[in-house]
């Protein structure tokens, strides 16, 4: 069996991520991780692949070539080999032209699952797997707690607002994982000294039939105009309990219309 | 106050947990380096210059001839340092390969001033002759970290992140190897479902290059009788970064202000203010863990310096941006190991020591060693001697005798304990020492061990500043900085007796800058419990000096420093 | 403008967050459409008219009647393309998600979620997100139509405009690789109540609490509100509430309605779990807990005289 994990090169460190004033997009010229949602997608294809008996584990990522370092991390864990959109072309491309881009690069896999995290944690979208997943025309399950594998068939437990739905799709299909689905193995040590020997391959727009036109700027359809301070939340009120805390409570929660 | 010593208190630890004979070889590499620091980096740089012209040997070594395990999450998550940098070993392990303007600096030390802080003055002083600092360089150790561990991929090391040294291979009285620490365990060391154990990783040498408190060179210091005439004692700095509005232009030095100068008190130290580039500026506090009042709190007088005008001028406008804490040997040249070798084990850096006090500065010496450990690695192995045969690295010793390094650290070694008198005798006597090159007073001071000073009480938490969220900070919210995200359920890796008196328990819970510690609930014949939060720990270290003792978390947890 | 809104449903009844947007839209002007697309859903239609759209698509059919998102982007495909909407909006859901992704993709058409306001500026809609954990905003715009919008939960409450809609009974054709996916077992409303990601009120108990006996405090209260029940890493780590309960750092994050802080210090390691919540309550005995900074109502006094009395007063007003 083929998984493909889509997997991204995210920014570290949320005390030091900051907005590019300049171009109004997360400044990823630091050092960058691979996104922590991903690497349960990783876990997941890894625990397919093994209870397979036998399969191919493949990242496949969007990004600068310094993604390579990142995607590393994935390799340590046991992934085979590492497919890296790296393309000038590419920078800035939105949701349209990223998920133009990425079902181009697995479609050339051919793989038989699609896994997704469940966001990235830059842009906190939960939207690209859906969008690949039009694309390719393959079923989608997403925001799956639990997966289990049968017969060319998959079965998702997913969770809603609501509780969980179990949904079922055939292979080959697109499954988004939420965090809640396993607890990633640790890279062991010979899985960290082994990973740069693994294949990583480096592909470009033009090797995937990508035209200009479809990735970057020129692909995307929505634009930053700017950015701007929070709204203030407005005034903190502090007061002494004298007795009637609880009613001056439930007065503001009233006022606020929270009640 | 019934005169209490931490010493007196000690935790359960007995280094012989740490010493294991090695197994089948699961794992094996051609030189293990312990530590991705300027040590451990310089040396597995220096080691890919000299494989280059050896490829016999090369091959004889296998497939990862060279390997650096770091406890971080990568190479600088870890490190943190003032750092004004003296480039002269740099630039000999890099010859002419890497000229200068390429090292990831700041900005060469244009100007400098040194100041005595009265708390409403700042009185201008001449720079001790060991301060100056012409010819040097401001850096983020973090930064330069990362920056060598590229250079040492490049040269052919594999860099092994999120690892830590756990235990020492022992075998036939040779050291072979490290078993490296466990994942996946649980607050009480149960085993998680992601659980993995440490691997037995094999070497025919093992540098330590740990840094301070290294956690295997103090079990090999005990384990082959390596500890020398004089305890190691250490200093704690806690450091900010800033991003400020207006250039500062110069190196700053102070002492005085807010540390007291009465032999009583024991508090010796100093800050650090340093410009990185035009819109960065490095502020931190050194004070020597020698100190003796229950209520000091190197975190809280890092804050109270920020409000002295002198600071408050500088950072006006500003906005801070890290945070991070570490100790400091001090000891210097009356603290070092007997040997810094052992069969089939070299130790360099701070982790030996090697730390030059009056001239803060230790950065250079490590490099300096790590490249010496380098060659002594290479002609014992180059020679096919095995290295594990004694002597077969006593060219190391040598070496290090015949260096800068020794020279330094020997002129100033009686400094740091003059210091112990005060900070006005202490001054003049290490003045009369500069002035004479280090031979009067003559023959060699001893050092006391931190935890055996005395505790003292005065009402010095009065005069810490509330923190404001803009000037001064509390410790969660810094350890929050610091990129600390350790898990909740990590194993306590903090060892301290759990049942103390009150004041002891007080000391902890000032002492340490990430709150790891807190006075608990009463348990009986006037003692407390120590509450502890080990995810909170950014590995700074004070605790091994004042009556507990950091031992190794799981890789990869911990502070995640990038400009300290 | 000539908007779509996309409706969800549940259990026969349409979603707030729809019924918000819905309003939203209306709001924005021009022709306001909406679309309900399930099994037996004609009923709701006339809701959807009551809260500003003049037109309502109804899509009946058992093969919708799953909550999948890829038959909806088949049927809003057609919707849009026939009728030429320049905006599509969509209140963020699981499902919602998904359908707004797809339809972009299906359309080649922008789309921009997380948003918490939508306005008109210079001729050109914008919308308004928070990113970086809500430290800063950005305005996000689009380049072509239609301009697909996800709007976070809970950002406009529904408001009856009292108008009423036109009914178009539609057929979509639905694409094979989209009727692929087949619900086995759909889910049913959890009886105990809702979970702290997904919930609209949060009371969350810390170490000012005193100890894991009086979370009894805590989880009336909640209950009261219709709520759910969080905890700090402190009281977690010290086993007095389950780890599923942490907001911060290093546990959940969190953005209900209201959050009330109960003993709660509010270190920064807990903040960042909850800090976009709308209204954040606080009690301490503390005056100078940091929580009191960023509490739009903190109450300076003891918790277990003043959640009890809470508790009451909020059943009392409940059930009157």
């Amino acid at each position: 069996m083929k998984i493909a994990v889509c997997a991204k090169h995210v920014p570290e460190a949320t005390a030091q991520r900051r907005l590019d004033p300049q171009t109004k997009r997360l400044d990823r010229s630091g050092e960058g991780t691979l996104n922590q949602f991903d690497v349960h997608a990783v876990e997941e294809a890894l625990k397919l692949r093994d209870a397979s008996g036998d399969g191919e584990v493949v990242i496949v990522s969007l990004g600068p070539e310094r993604a390579f370092e990142a995607m590393r991390k994935a390799l340590a864990m046991g992934a085979d080999r590492v497919v890296l959109v790296s393309d000038e072309g590419a920078a800035g491309s939105d949701l349209v032209a990223t998920s133009r881009i990425l079902a181009a690069a697995l479609e050339r896999e051919g793989a038989d699952l699609v896994l997704f995290g469940q966001q990235a944690n830059d842009s906190d979208g939960a939207v690209l797997w859906a969008a690949v997943a039009d694309r390719l025309q393959r079923p989608l399950i997403s925001q799956v707690a639990e997966l289990t594998h049968e017969d060319g068939k998959v079965r998702g437990k997913r969770q809603t607002e609501f509780g969980y739905d179990v949904i079922e799709a055939p292979l080959p299909a697109v499954i988004a994982v939420s965090d809640a689905i396993n607890e990633p193995r640790y890279p062991s040590l010979k899985g960290i000294m082994g990973a740069k020997k693994k294949p990583q391959e480096t592909v470009s727009l033009g090797d995937l039939g990508v035209s200009a036109g479809e990735a970057g700027e020129a692909g995307s359809r929505t634009v930053v105009y700017a950015l701007s301070d929070p709204p203030a939340r407005g005034d903190t009120v502090k007061i002494e309990d004298d007795g009637s805390g609880a009613e001056k409570i439930v007065q503001f929660l009233q006022e606020k219309k929270a009640l | 106050m019934t005169p209490l010593r931490p010493s007196e208190f000690p935790p359960s630890f007995d280094p012989n947990e740490f010493v294991v004979a090695p197994g089948e070889p699961e794992i094996e590499v051609g030189v293990l380096i312990v530590g991705a620091g300027p040590a451990g980096l310089a040396c597995a740089i220096r080691l890919g210059q000299l494989l280059e012209e050896a490829p016999e040997l090369v091959e004889r070594l296998g497939e990862v001839p060279v390997a650096v395990l770091e406890k971080g999450k990568q190479p600088g998550s870890h490190l943190l340092s003032g750092a004004v940098v003296n480039p002269r070993s740099l630039r000999r392990l890099f010859k002419d390969r890497v000229p200068t303007h390429e090292m990831p600096f700041f900005g060469r030390v244009e100007h400098e001033s040194v100041y005595f802080l009265t708390a409403k003055r700042a009185l201008r002083i001449p720079a001790p002759p060991t301060m100056r600092n012409n010819g040097n360089y401001v850096a983020s150790l973090s930064q330069l970290g990362r920056w060598l561990a590229g250079q040492a991929e490049e040269a052919g090391a594999v860099i092994l992140p999120e690892t830590t040294g756990h235990k020492l291979l022992v075998g036939d009285g040779r050291v072979r190897g490290v078993q490296t620490g466990d994942k996946g365990r649980g607050r009480n060391g149960e085993e998680l479902p992601n659980f993995v154990p440490g691997d037995e990783v094999q070497a025919k040498v093992t540098v330590l290059a740990e840094g301070t408190q290294g956690h295997l060179t103090g079990i090999a210091l005990d384990r082959f009788a390596l500890q020398g005439d004089n305890p190691q004692v250490w200093a704690l700095g806690v450091k900010e970064v800033w991003k400020v509005a207006k250039p500062l232009g110069r190196v700053i030095h102070t002492m005085g202000w807010p540390l007291r100068p009465g032999a009583k008190y024991r508090e010796f130290g100093g800050s650090f203010i340093y410009p990185m580039g035009d819109d960065m500026v490095t502020i931190g506090m050194v004070v020597g863990l020698d100190y003796r009042d229950v209520e000091l709190s190197v975190h809280d007088v890092l804050q109270e310096l920020k409000t002295h005008s002198l600071v408050r001028k500088l950072l006006e406008g500003g906005e801070r941006v890290a945070w991070g804490a570490k100790t400091i040997p001090e000891g210097g040249l009356l603290a070092l190991p007997k040997r810094m070798h052992a069969p089939g084990l070299l130790i360099a850096g701070d982790g030996a020591g090697l730390v030059n006090v009056p001239a803060l500065k230790g950065i250079h010496y490590a490099v300096e060693s790590g490249r010496l450990a380098a060659e002594a690695a290479f002609s014992a192995l180059q020679r096919g001697e095995a290295p594990g045969r004694r002597g077969a690295l006593a060219g190391y010793d040598e070496a290090l005798e015949r260096s800068f390094v020794w020279s330094d650290l020997k002129q100033v070694r009686n400094m740091r304990p003059a210091f112990g008198k005060g900070f006005w005798l202490g001054g003049a006597m290490a003045g009369a020492m500069t002035a004479s090159r280090g031979n009067f007073p003559p023959g060699d001071a001893s050092l006391e061990d931190d935890a055996e000073q005395e505790l003292i009480r005065t009402d010095r938490a009065k005069s810490y500043p509330v923190p404001d969220g803009k000037l001064t900070f509390d410790k969660l919210s810094s350890v929050f900085l610091s990129g600390n995200q350790t898990r909740d359920d990590a194993p306590n890796h903090l060892r301290v007796r759990d049942r103390v008196p009150p004041e002891i328990a007080e000391l902890w819970t000032r002492m340490c800058p990430a709150q790891v510690y807190e006075v608990g609930d009463d348990a009986g014949d006037g003692d407390v419990h120590v509450e502890v939060t080990p995810s909170n720990c950014v590995q700074c270290g004070a605790i091994t000096a004042k009556g507990g003792r950091l031992t190794p978390p799981e890789g990869g947890s911990g502070p995640e420093y990038k400009l300290t | 403008m000539k908007s779509l809104v996309f409706l969800e449903h549940h259990e026969g009844k349409l979603q707030q967050d729809s019924l918000g947007v819905l309003g939203k839209a209306a709001g924005l002007g021009g022709e306001v459409e909406a679309a309900l697309l399930g099994e037996g859903v004609e009923g709701l239609a006339s809701e959807a008219g009551k809260h500003g759209a003049s037109r309502v698509y109804v899509a009946d059919d058992v093969l919708l009647a799953a909550p999948l998102p890829q038959p909806r982007v088949d049927a809003l495909e057609s919707l849009v393309n026939e009728g030429g909407h320049d905006t599509v909006l969509f209140a963020a859901s699981v499902l919602s998600a998904d359908v707004a992704a797809g339809l972009a993709a299906r359309l080649g058409a922008g789309l921009n979620w997380d948003l918490t306001d939508l306005v008109e500026e210079d001729g050109r809609l914008v919308g308004k997100r928070p990113a970086l954990g809500d430290s800063v905003y950005v305005d996000v715009g689009w380049t072509t139509e239609p301009r697909l919008a996800l709007i976070r939960s809970g950002t406009f409450e529904p408001a009856e405009t009292g108008g009423s809609a036109e009914v178009e009974k539609i057929e979509p054709r639905l694409q094979d690789f989209s009727l692929a996916a087949r619900m086995v077992e759909q889910a049913h409303e959890e009886s105990e109540g809702p979970s702290i990601e997904d919930a609209d009120v949060i009371v969350a108990g810390g170490r000012g609490l005193g100890g894991p006996e009086n979370f009894a405090l805590v989880e009336e209260l909640a209950k009261a509100l219709g709520g759910a029940v969080a905890a700090t890493r402190a009281v977690v780590d010290a086993g007095w509430y389950p780890y599923a309960a942490q907001v911060g750092q290093t546990g959940k994050t969190v953005s209900p309605k209201l959050y009330v802080a109960v003993g709660i210090s509010g270190a920064i390691q807990h903040k960042v779990g909850m800090q976009s919540s709308g209204l954040i309550v606080a009690i301490n005995k503390d005056p100078n807990a940091p929580i009191f900074e960023y509490a739009d109502l903190g109450v300076v006094g003891d918790l277990h005289e003043i959640v009890p009395k809470l508790t009451e007063l909020v059943r009392a007003r409940k059930a009157a």
